[in-house]
Formats: structure tokens, C-alpha cells, sequence
């Protein structure tokens, strides 16, 4: 019979260094699939690899065999020893494997809680399977069950709500203050890749003119033309805080950059403009007195730390509601799994009494010479018959959806009953 | 009794725009706007019967002008709305409007006899166009006191329940500046049409009246607001501490004189 398994690696069990040696690129995916399909023991199969997990889910009649070939051909694709990685890797089957595909594709089993990009790479990995034709009745189902869930769980719980980096964080506060980003001028001060992902972030969300003022002004130039924008000396920076919008500082020097004083004669001048700093160096460029000003705003790195705290703190409270999404959808997956398993039961059922007619005429047949082939037929139509009497109300009964809870014990007894699965 | 049924809906959009605010429900919002709208139908209805059965414009006891008065705000709230969908300032304006109207309906609605002044175009002209300013004023100052919340959020990086549900502060800004403009636009028509009225009536401009000159103090805090606003950009928090100081005033302007000072606008709320 077949059955759902999942086997895998992720950042939870495995570290990075062996994350990366077992990453699959899309071209070698097609290759593993091809593999896969070859071998006996695996039906259908799919492989999900990312930075933090790689995984093959398989439907498969043999679970430790499938396991095997999976784990072979990793050793030998991969150049790698088998036991480097068996101890990282786990195997869900079932219900267990189905749970875990929803959580995954629901960012629930991701590093940071609800990123959003893991849905898209499953997405990319069941093209894949599509195009190589691994993917059957089973992994089709399961998958746009995935899909489904996942979208479920991203509308319905909070889980991908606020940032969850340093850097998104500001951007997301400077959009209480100015709505939107449209025209707003942006000044970085130094360099760091913090501060320099927040530039992004904010030319993502069309910003204005992007300045950069570095103190050695060959660096500055550099920065700029990375951004487009434009380099100003470090002496300059005072006669631009009445130009700029946002400010973001990210230096090596021990004093402040930016004091109040320098800021608070620029405020009328500004008409009052709102002046949003960000302050990522440590020890700080930005004079915390600012903040006091009228429509100024200054954060630095310790506060923004503490509302990605706090955002990550809601999205794993939202995740718990996420799990209940997917507990719901196991449970629904498994009804249609079984009411699945219920015509093969009845078809094996069937083909066994039939083989075992077969049989017996033919042992019967052979001592009866005189017989007519006239007779021949009308003995075979009344065994068809029989079988087709008998197999009726065990037929009706594995069929019937009245019991859903006992369908399994019954179609375990029948397939235990006529062993089914030999 | 259809002031009942209009203060029916009045609450139950603040129903709709409270559950809104603490469930982040979008459908809430949209129930509460609907059911504000239905309410401000019903009412002007009620209001249009009033005219056409009295002859005469309804505003000559408490009980009319507050009813007057909610359906301003209503009716202002429902256009900027639209205008700026600030989804939030339901909160304020909803439970504002129902408050108003309930006061309304604790009065009684005996008619009083009126000495037909209240037939004059430009009587109407100016009670609609003053009504209609100082509901703005309103609005503004609710806006001031979402934009005073979300700057403290801001500011004390402390980022509650309001923080996530208050929009920007460039879009509350702009909001009630808008809100500002429209409210002094208005109350600057209707004091005009007042001046015109005045003259034709008792022949004079300008008498003096407590209610004339708190009036004058109203327009003029307004105006300066506006003026420093153009000139050297008082936006923000100054601007939103004007706009509640100017509605305390409003306030004042509109009961306090009625009730504390004596003057000709004394019979318009009579009990």
C-alpha cells in the first residue's frame, strides 16, 4: 500500500556546513528525480532543497527501501559518507510526513517564524517534479493541499506581520511617520551592512535621492554609485540635515555624529518637516537628545532590537494558531488518503478471489474432460457471480462513508484478513 | 420616534467601528461605514420631513439644533472618509455623532412659536455652513488626539495597541490639516451669511452679541493656525494641540454662551 514519507535534514538537525555540502542546485534536483524514478521503490517523489532544509518527499509501497536508495544516492551524488549525514536525518511518514510539508510550506518550521520566501521554493520544487513526471496522484494532491494551507495560514494568523530585522524594522517604523517613502530624502552616514540593507529597503520602497557621507570621501563616492546617489564630505553634513528626510548612521566614531544642537536650529528651517534617524552604530553617532526635539525621531540599535523582540514574540504566539490551521488540514488530508486507499482494497480483494477461482476450475476442469465448452463458461459465470455475491456487502460496508473514524480498522482487517499486502 | 432608529444605526457603527479597532477586521470597518451611512440617510430624511412639515427650518429648540448638529458630523465624517480613508477616525466621529444624538433625544421636541426668521435664505445659509465648520473642527480635533497617541507611541518607543492600528503621521497630518481648511472655509461663509442676515433683520452688521464675538475669537484662533501653518510650517504636534484647543473653544462658543451669557442666539436652544 502506498504511503506518504518524508525524509530530510534541516537547520534544526543538521549545521550549515553540511546543509551546504548536501545542497541540490534545480539542474541537479531533475538529476535526483530521474533516480528516484527509476527505482522500484519509490513511486512518486519530490526534492525541496533551500538554505535550511533539504528534503525528498516520496510516496512509496516499501519505507525502508525508499529511505535506503534516497540515503545511497545522496553518499554517492554528494561524494559524502553515508553516516556523515544519517544522524541529521529524519523520517515522517503518514500523517507525521503530511503535517510536516504543511508546516514547512506554512513557515512554521522555518529559522525566522513566517518568512515568506519557503512557500515559493516549493512551488519551484513541485514545477520540477511536474516537469520530470515524478509527481502522481498522491504528491499532486498533497501538494495543492500545501498550497492551500499555507496561503490559509498567512491570511488568517499574523504570522508574517511586522519585521523581524534590524534593518526592516526602520523601515517599517519611518512608514508610521511619512506614510510613504515617495520623495523622501535619505542620507547614510558611514557604511555597514545593516545600514546599507536599510538604504535598500527604503530605494525598494521608492525613496528619494540617496546621499552618503563617508570621512574618506573616495569610500563615500563608491557607496553612491552603488545606490545612485550622490557622495558629500563629512563637513557637509549639517548644511544637509535641512534637505534630508531620514538619516541613517552607521560609523566607527566614539563621539556623536549628529548632536542636538546641530539638529535643533535646522528644525524652522525645515518648516517643521518630520526627521527620522536611524542610529545603528555602537557606541552611538546620534545624540539621543534629539528625540526630544519636535518632529524628530531618533532610534537606535538597541531600540529597534527591541521591537524585532517583540514582533518575533507575535509571530510565535500567531504560530500557534498557524498549527491548529494545520492540525485541521491533516486530519481532512487523511480522510481523503483513506477513502483513496478503499477502491485498491476492494480491486485487490476482488482480483484475489478471482485468481483463486481461476485456479480451482482449472484444477476442476481438467479431471471433468467430457465437458462441453459451453459447460466451461457456464461454471466460470457462476463463480463470477458468486464472488461478485459475496464480495457485496463487504464491498458496501469498506465504501460506506457513514463511520470515518473505523474506516481504517476495516480496511486493515480486510487487507489482514485475506492478506492483502503479500 | 425616528430619531430612535437613527441613533439605532449611530450606535451600532460603533459597534462595528469599535469591534474594528480591537479585531483589525476589515469587514467591521466597512459594517460600521455602511451602517453610518444608513443612519445619516435615515436622519436627513427625518430632518427633510421636519422642514416640510413646520415650514420652517428645524433648529428652533435644543432638541433640533443637537439633532442638527450630529447629522453635520455625520455628514462631514462620511466625505472625508472617502476622501482619505483614515479608517480609524470612525472610533472617534461614530460614537461622537451617537452621543450627540442621544443628548438630543434626552430633550424634548416641543415646537416653539417663532417669529418667522427662520424662513430667510440666509439664516439657513449660515446655521448649515457654521454647523458643517465647526463639524470639521471636530474631526480635526479627534484627528489631533489620534496624531498626539501615535507621535507619544513614536516618541516613547513604547509601540502598544495604538501604534499598530493608527495610521502614519504625515496621513493624520494632512488629514487634519484638510479637516482645518474645510472647517475654517465653512465657518467663515456662514459668518458671513450671519453678517448678511444680521443686517437685514436688525439692521446691523455686527451687535455685539457673546455669541458674535466668541465667534470672532473662534475665526481668529483658526486663522492664525492657518497663517503659521503657511508661513513658518507649525504642523504636527503644535498643529494638532490647536486644533483640540480650538474645538474646547468651539465648545464653548456654541453651549457655554447659550447657557452662561445671555444674547440673541439664546432661543435657538431653548429646552
Amino acid at each position: 500500500m502506498l504511503d506518504i514519507v518524508l525524509m530530510g535534514l534541516n537547520h534544526k538537525t543538521a549545521p550549515v556546513t553540511l546543509r551546504e555540502c548536501l545542497a541540490f542546485s534545480e539542474d541537479e534536483t531533475s538529476v535526483a528525480l530521474k533516480v528516484f524514478q527509476e527505482s522500484p521503490a519509490i513511486t512518486e517523489a519530490m526534492l525541496i532543497s533551500t538554505c535550511n532544509r533539504v528534503e525528498v518527499l516520496m510516496a512509496t509501497r516499501d519505507t525502508t527501501n525508499a529511505a535506503d536508495t534516497v540515503k545511497v544516492f545522496f553518499s554517492e551524488f554528494k561524494n559524502l559518507p553515508v553516516s556523515e549525514f544519517e544522524k541529521s536525518l529524519y523520517i515522517h511518514e503518514g500523517d507525521d510526513a503530511v503535517r510536516h510539508v504543511f508546516r514547512v510550506a506554512s513557515s512554521l518550521d522555518s529559522m525566522v517564524v513566517g518568512e515568506p520566501q519557503i512557500l515559493g521554493q516549493i512551488k519551484t520544487a513541485y514545477q520540477i517534479a511536474i516537469s520530470k513526471k515524478t509527481s502522481g496522484v498522491l504528491l499532486n494532491k498533497l501538494l495543492h493541499r500545501t498550497f492551500f494551507v499555507a496561503k490559509r495560514v498567512r491570511s488568517e494568523t499574523g504570522i508574517g506581520d511586522h519585521a523581524v530585522s534590524i534593518s526592516y524594522a526602520a523601515v517599517e517604523l519611518g512608514r508610521k511617520i511619512f506614510g510613504t517613502f515617495e520623495g523622501k530624502k535619505v542620507l547614510l552616514i558611514g557604511a555597514g551592512e545593516m545600514a546599507e540593507l536599510a538604504v535598500e529597503h527604503l530605494i525598494r520602497n521608492r525613496a528619494g535621492d540617496i546621499l552618503v557621507a563617508n570621512r574618506t570621501f573616495k569610500n563615500g563616492v563608491a557607496l553612491a554609485r552603488r545606490f545612485k546617489g550622490q557622495a558629500i564630505r563629512f563637513e557637509e553634513i549639517t548644511g544637509f540635515l535641512e534637505h534630508v528626510d531620514i538619516i541613517i548612521s552607521s560609523t566607527g566614531s566614539p563621539d556623536y555624529v549628529v548632536t542636538r544642537d546641530q539638529v535643533k536650529g535646522i528644525i524652522r528651517r525645515r518648516r517643521n518637516r518630520p526627521l527620522f534617524f536611524i542610529d545603528i552604530a555602537v557606541p552611538r553617532d546620534i545624540d539621543p537628545g534629539i528625540n526630544r526635539l519636535t518632529n524628530s525621531y531618533v532610534y537606535d540599535i538597541d531600540d529597534l532590537k527591541g521591537i524585532v523582540d517583540e514582533n518575533m514574540e507575535d509571530r510565535n504566539r500567531e504560530a500557534i494558531k498557524g498549527e491548529r490551521i494545520v492540525d485541521e488540514a491533516v486530519i481532512s488530508f487523511r480522510h481523503w488518503f483513506e477513502s483513496l486507499d478503499v477502491i485498491p482494497t476492494i480491486v485487490e480483494l476482488r482480483n484475489k478471489m478471482e485468481d483463486i477461482a481461476k485456479g480451482e476450475i482449472k484444477k476442476t476442469l481438467q479431471t471433468l474432460k467430457h465437458l462441453s465448452d459451453d459447460d466451461h463458461e457456464a461454471i466460470g459465470r457462476m463463480t463470477n457471480a458468486m464472488i461478485k455475491k459475496i464480495l457485496h456487502d463487504p464491498t458496501l460496508l469498506l465504501k460506506s462513508n457513514g463511520h470515518h473514524q473505523n474506516k481504517s480498522v476495516y480496511l486493515d482487517a480486510t487487507r489482514k484478513l485475506f492478506k492483502l499486502d503479500e | 420616534m425616528e430619531i430612535f432608529i437613527v441613533i439605532i444605526f449611530y450606535l451600532l457603527s460603533t459597534i462595528g467601528y469599535f469591534a474594528y479597532l480591537f479585531l483589525q477586521k476589515d469587514v467591521f470597518q466597512q459594517t460600521g461605514f455602511y451602517l453610518l451611512v444608513a443612519g445619516f440617510c435615515c436622519h436627513t430624511a427625518a430632518i427633510g420631513f421636519r422642514f416640510i412639515q413646520s415650514g420652517h427650518f428645524p433648529v428652533n429648540n435644543l432638541h433640533e439644533v443637537l439633532s442638527i448638529v450630529g447629522w453635520t458630523i455625520a455628514g462631514v465624517f462620511l466625505v472625508f472618509q472617502y476622501r482619505f480613508q483614515l479608517k480609524v477616525l470612525g472610533v472617534y466621529a461614530a460614537p461622537l455623532v451617537s452621543i450627540v444624538m442621544v443628548i438630543a433625544a434626552k430633550f424634548p421636541n416641543a415646537p416653539h412659536q417663532m417669529n418667522n426668521i427662520l424662513n430667510n435664505l440666509w439664516l439657513v445659509v449660515h446655521v448649515v455652513a457654521v454647523f458643517i465648520g465647526e463639524a470639521s473642527f471636530a474631526l480635526a480635533c479627534g484627528v489631533g488626539l489620534l496624531y498626539l497617541l501615535q507621535e507619544h507611541a513614536i516618541k516613547s518607543k513604547k509601540h502598544g495597541f495604538f501604534f499598530r492600528r493608527l495610521p502614519s503621521l504625515e496621513l493624520l497630518d494632512t488629514t487634519g490639516y484638510a479637516c482645518i481648511l474645510t472647517g475654517f472655509a465653512m465657518l467663515t461663509f456662514g459668518l458671513i451669511a450671519g453678517f448678511v442676515y444680521a443686517k437685514a433683520v436688525w439692521g446691523r452688521f455686527w451687535s455685539w452679541d457673546p455669541k458674535e464675538i466668541w465667534s470672532g475669537i473662534t475665526w481668529l484662533l483658526y486663522a492664525a493656525l492657518l497663517h503659521q501653518r503657511l508661513t513658518v510650517g507649525w504642523r504636527g504636534r503644535r498643529a494638532a494641540i490647536m486644533a483640540i484647543i480650538g474645538f474646547a473653544i468651539i465648545l464653548f462658543t456654541f453651549l457655554g454662551v447659550n447657557f452662561l451669557l445671555q444674547g440673541h442666539h439664546g432661543e435657538f436652544t431653548k429646552l
